[in-house]
């Protein structure tokens, strides 16, 4: 079971090796990504839950004297967004159209992208985890560049230099959490490790390390407002880049969060609880109107997927066992929810050409199938109840309201605790995206069809793994 | 072994492909590259025999050391030395557009000789712990450039190179000889290690003095690594010498000037008064070297101009492990960045070079859709433009990773936030050659022509950069 971790990262390599030195690009990358798919699953059955902590641990030492070394390892929330990574990568190559132009580059891209999450999901290195992730970048740079859609060229500039940008001064926090924390000679970037040392409160990190680390992480999961990256690039790219990216990349930033911040700085997270809480209302509140605004569907997705991320920030910010759950639960579904979104957007760009609501209509009656999916979708997204986003959502809630005493600012001499403030507008942030998704589905799949729709085919391959969303 | 014997070696070895030169009937001259690449090869592997300093008290002893340093840039400018040498075969080509043709094949040995001369005073300059030493192997090393740089000498842009590179060199050694004089007129000594003793015993009215010379030295200095404000040569030398060269400079060159750097730097710190006024000098040259190399960068259209604003960008971030030469980690990161930028330069540098010869020219729009016309070059430049941008799992990345290590460690924190500024720029300028390279369509589809030479080349330094990339600690060992 050991090998399991290191397989998962290098089999997307071999498969994109393989694709270079000329083997068929869909099926080499197909089969890659199935494999990696089985055998996340075996995994998550043969974690002994009894035991917990870390399983399935290897290491390699890279550079002894600072304690850097790869280790590998997974826990219960580590096999969960390798389960997401993998199902998101397999439907992400399933819903990939055929491709005219440098199909081995536009698969290699893929792998590379899922090779890096995986990484960077199982690294139990604090540096590995980082670098990991950074294996996306070029990657993203190139499948927006090449066969995105719309304005892609400024979009892929956009969000490179932003996620470029970003991860450095995350490096930087990162450094420095390891150079200003920990006592010298005790120095490690080794979670396991570094958890010893908070255990024995020989940590002291200070608070502007967590800012730092702060604007690093936010900026990848696209917190408010270090967002504008995010929606051109998902509205520019191909599909499946953008379901690996919404899906699951992003995951990383929230993941870091929870492995990395929120455990090692609890002074930090208590003493600037405001500050996070105001930044996630504006995720919710103001990214939500921002979304009902837009006018195409895939920017209405984008937008949505950066407002959701409030209520996860939402959950992390509660800083109780029920708010983690539920932001764990939501990462997973929400992960799941969008890459079905982006799958469907790409169907229907794929046989209208345009997802502008101004145009498209009544495709229900043509495409009744992708219309029940869609419908799905919807509700997934909105969060009804009977879907998985529900459940996260309802224990985001319970945890906020649980510390509603959060995120204190003095206002006019009274002590007012912002998550008040915060869980309402959560609240009515489900209203918001009941709103613009039901309007989407409105003008997308009702009202009268447009002659030249009639001929559109059904689909048929993304219907099988959207089920799974249930 | 004696290290004074491998350059021994190395300049009986020129002298010996000389005369094969001169007295062979071969039209075809590519035999001697790779003579001379062999010949280097096994130079570099006579470096790893042990190895014992001149003993102490004789009169090499005095001039030259075979100190970590010293021995890992031996190599280290023995293997850049290799690798143009291998390069020359694939420039030929351009060098028979542009010598006078008075004899077939002329003046094309030669090219592929005279790197392994400027390479023996180079080696001897990592070694000197001498001011004169120093001059006298600067200028050994030098002399070899000049005749290089202005080597297609039918070409006008080489020729301007040329000129600019002769004058500029010059002052610059003017600078040093001046430097060196005040120094030896205050202090009475030439010798590095015997500087300390020297200036601890002057009376503070002779401080003016001593620091006018030491400041001649550093501007001599900045020239040779081009550190702002005298890095305004590199961009036209650069872009006129013949690319080979133009690596070795770039490479090489700039090698050997930080090693002198760091050395004096070394001696001259252990007095108080004068180590934290040499910080705040390197401080500030280094964070102007960064300001003015990435933002001069951004505009360029032409690959080789950018290469050369991205060595002074890349001398930058050097500059900042030399201003935290406190920390005994700072010369083995110094040591790895090298190591990195040589391998990511070099390969930067060959692509550019293969690309040129069958497009007609260096700008970056030659290297539109290069994807389609040849996977294996745009490949390589991609993974060569991630190294030098600093993308994880390659050695630019490992090498910035520890400069910045070392300059938080010693609380160079603006300089810090001013590097991820400027990594961030960096991003933009590399990356506008991977979008030129898979983005955009090419002008024609015929695939591009690859060498076996050239592609091994390629395999080889593309490893180098993902293996240190990922398993640096045999280049840091060396340096311990």
């Amino acid at each position: 079971m050991k090998l399991f971790l290191p397989l998962l990262i290098t089999l997307p390599l071999i498969a994109s090796l393989l694709i270079a030195a000329g083997a068929n690009p869909r099926r080499t990358a197909l089969v890659a990504a199935f494999v990696n798919l089985i055998a996340s699953i075996i995994l998550f059955a043969g974690y002994d839950l009894h035991a917990g902590g870390w399983q399935f641990v290897s290491e390699v030492p890279v550079i002894p004297r600072l304690g850097i070394n790869l280790i590998l390892g997974a826990d219960g929330l580590t096999l969960t967004m390798l389960l997401l990574s993998t199902l998101v990568t397999f439907s992400a190559l399933w819903v990939a159209p055929k491709i005219e132009k440098q199909e081995g580059l536009y698969y290699i891209a893929l792998l590379f992208i899922s090779a890096g999450v995986i990484g960077a999901f199982s690294s139990l290195d604090i540096l590995f985890l980082y670098s990991f992730h950074e294996l996306a970048l070029i990657p993203t740079f190139l499948l927006i560049g090449i066969w995105g859609s719309g304005d892609r060229q400024s979009a892929a500039w956009k969000a490179t230099i932003y996620l470029g940008a970003g991860s450095f001064v995350l490096l930087i926090g990162l450094l420095a959490f390891y150079l200003f924390s920990m006592p010298p000679g005790l120095r490690t970037f080794d979670l396991r490790e570094i958890n010893h040392l908070a255990s024995a409160g020989l940590l002291h990190p200070s608070s502007w390390i967590y800012l730092i680390l702060l604007i690093g992480f936010g900026t990848l999961v696209s917190l408010f407002p270090f967002h504008s990256w995010a929606p051109p690039a998902y509205a520019s790219a191909p599909a499946p880049a953008a379901m690996l990216h919404a899906g699951v990349l992003k995951k990383f930033g929230l993941y870091g969060l929870i492995r990395i911040v929120l455990p090692f700085f609890p002074d930090a997270v208590q003493h600037f609880s405001w500050l996070l809480i105001l930044l996630l209302i504006g995720n919710i509140g103001y990214i939500g109107y921002v979304t009902v605004a837009q006018k195409r569907l895939d920017w209405t997705v984008g937008y949505s997927s950066v407002m959701h991320m409030g209520y996860i920030f939402l959950g992390l910010a509660s800083l109780n066992i029920l708010g983690f759950h539920g932001a764990g639960i939501l990462m997973f579904a929400h992960g799941l929810s969008v890459a079905a979104a982006f799958a469907l957007c790409g169907e229907i760009r794929q046989r209208t050409g345009t997802l502008d609501y101004a145009e498209l209509g009544g495709l229900g009656q043509v495409l009744p199938v992708m219309g029940i999916l869609f419908g799905f979708v919807t509700m997934a997204s909105v969060g009804l109840p009977g879907f998985a986003n529900f459940a996260g959502e309802v224990l985001v809630f319970f945890g906020g309201v649980v510390s509603f005493d959060f995120g204190i600012v003095n206002l006019l001499g009274f002590q007012f605790p912002l998550m008040i403030p915060a869980i309402v507008i959560g609240v009515w942030g489900v209203v918001i995206s009941a709103i613009y998704m039901l309007r989407a589905y409105r003008n997308i799949f009702w009202g009268p069809v447009a002659e030249r729709w009639q001929s559109l085919t059904d689909i048929t391959p993304t219907a099988k793994y959207s089920v799974i969303l249930n | 072994m004696n290290t004074l014997l491998l350059e021994i070696a190395v300049v009986a070895l020129g002298i010996i492909l000389l005369l094969i030169e001169s007295f062979t009937n071969r039209s075809d001259k590519n035999f001697l590259s790779y003579l001379g690449a062999a010949g280097l090869g096994l130079i570099l592997l006579l470096s790893f025999l042990p190895i014992h300093g001149s003993a102490e008290g004789s009169a090499s002893a005095a001039f030259v050391t075979s100190d970590h340093l010293a021995i890992f840039f031996l190599r280290f400018l023995l293997l850049t030395t290799l690798l143009v040498t291998l390069m020359a075969p694939s420039f030929r080509p351009v060098l028979e557009r542009y010598l006078p043709a008075e004899r077939a094949g002329g003046g094309i040995g030669e090219f592929t000789i005279l790197p392994i001369f400027s390479c023996a005073g180079l080696m001897w300059m990592v070694q000197s712990i001498d001011f004169i030493m120093i001059f006298v192997s600067l200028e050994l090393a030098t002399i070899t450039l000049y005749v290089l740089v202005t080597y297609l000498r039918q070409n006008q842009a080489s020729l301007e190179a040329g000129t600019k590179y002769l004058i500029l060199g010059a002052l610059s050694t003017g600078f040093l000889i001046y430097g060196i004089t005040w120094i030896f007129g205050v202090t009475g000594t030439t010798s590095l290690p015997a500087l300390p003793s020297a200036i601890v015993l002057l009376p503070a009215s002779a401080y003016t003095s001593l620091l006018f010379g030491i400041a001649l030295i550093l501007v001599a200095l900045s020239f040779k690594i081009a550190a702002f404000p005298f890095q305004f040569w590199v961009p036209d030398v650069y872009e006129g010498a013949p690319t080979p060269v133009t690596a070795f400079l770039s490479v090489a060159s700039k090698a050997a000037g930080f090693v002198v750097l760091i050395r004096l730097l070394l001696v001259l710190e252990q007095i108080p008064f004068l180590a934290v006024k040499l910080n705040e000098v390197i401080i500030l040259l280094a964070a102007l070297t960064l300001i003015f190399g990435n933002l001069a960068a951004i505009p360029q259209s032409n690959l080789k101009r950018l290469l050369g604003y991205s060595s002074i960008a890349h001398a930058g971030y050097l500059l900042m492990g030399v201003a935290s030469l406190g920390s005994i980690l700072a010369i083995p990161a110094i040591g790895f960045y090298f190591a990195a930028y040589l391998a990511m330069t070099i390969l930067a540098f060959l692509v550019l070079m293969i690309v040129s010869e069958n497009t007609g020219g260096d700008e970056i729009s030659r290297f539109n859709g290069l994807s389609r016309r040849s996977p294996l070059l745009a490949g390589a430049l991609l993974l060569s433009m991630a190294s030098l941008a600093g993308i994880p799992f390659t050695a630019g990345f490992v090498g910035k990773f520890l400069i910045f290590e070392v300059a938080l460690h010693q609380g160079h924190y603006g300089l810090v936030l001013l590097g991820c500024v400027t990594v961030a720029t960096g991003f933009y300028y590399y990356f506008k050659v991977i979008r030129a390279m898979y983005w955009l369509q090419p002008a024609e589809e015929t695939p591009l022509p690859v060498s076996s030479t050239v592609k091994w080349l390629i395999f080889i330094l593309g490893a180098a950069i993902l293996v240190l990339g990922i398993y640096p600690t045999p280049v840091l060992a060396a340096l311990r």
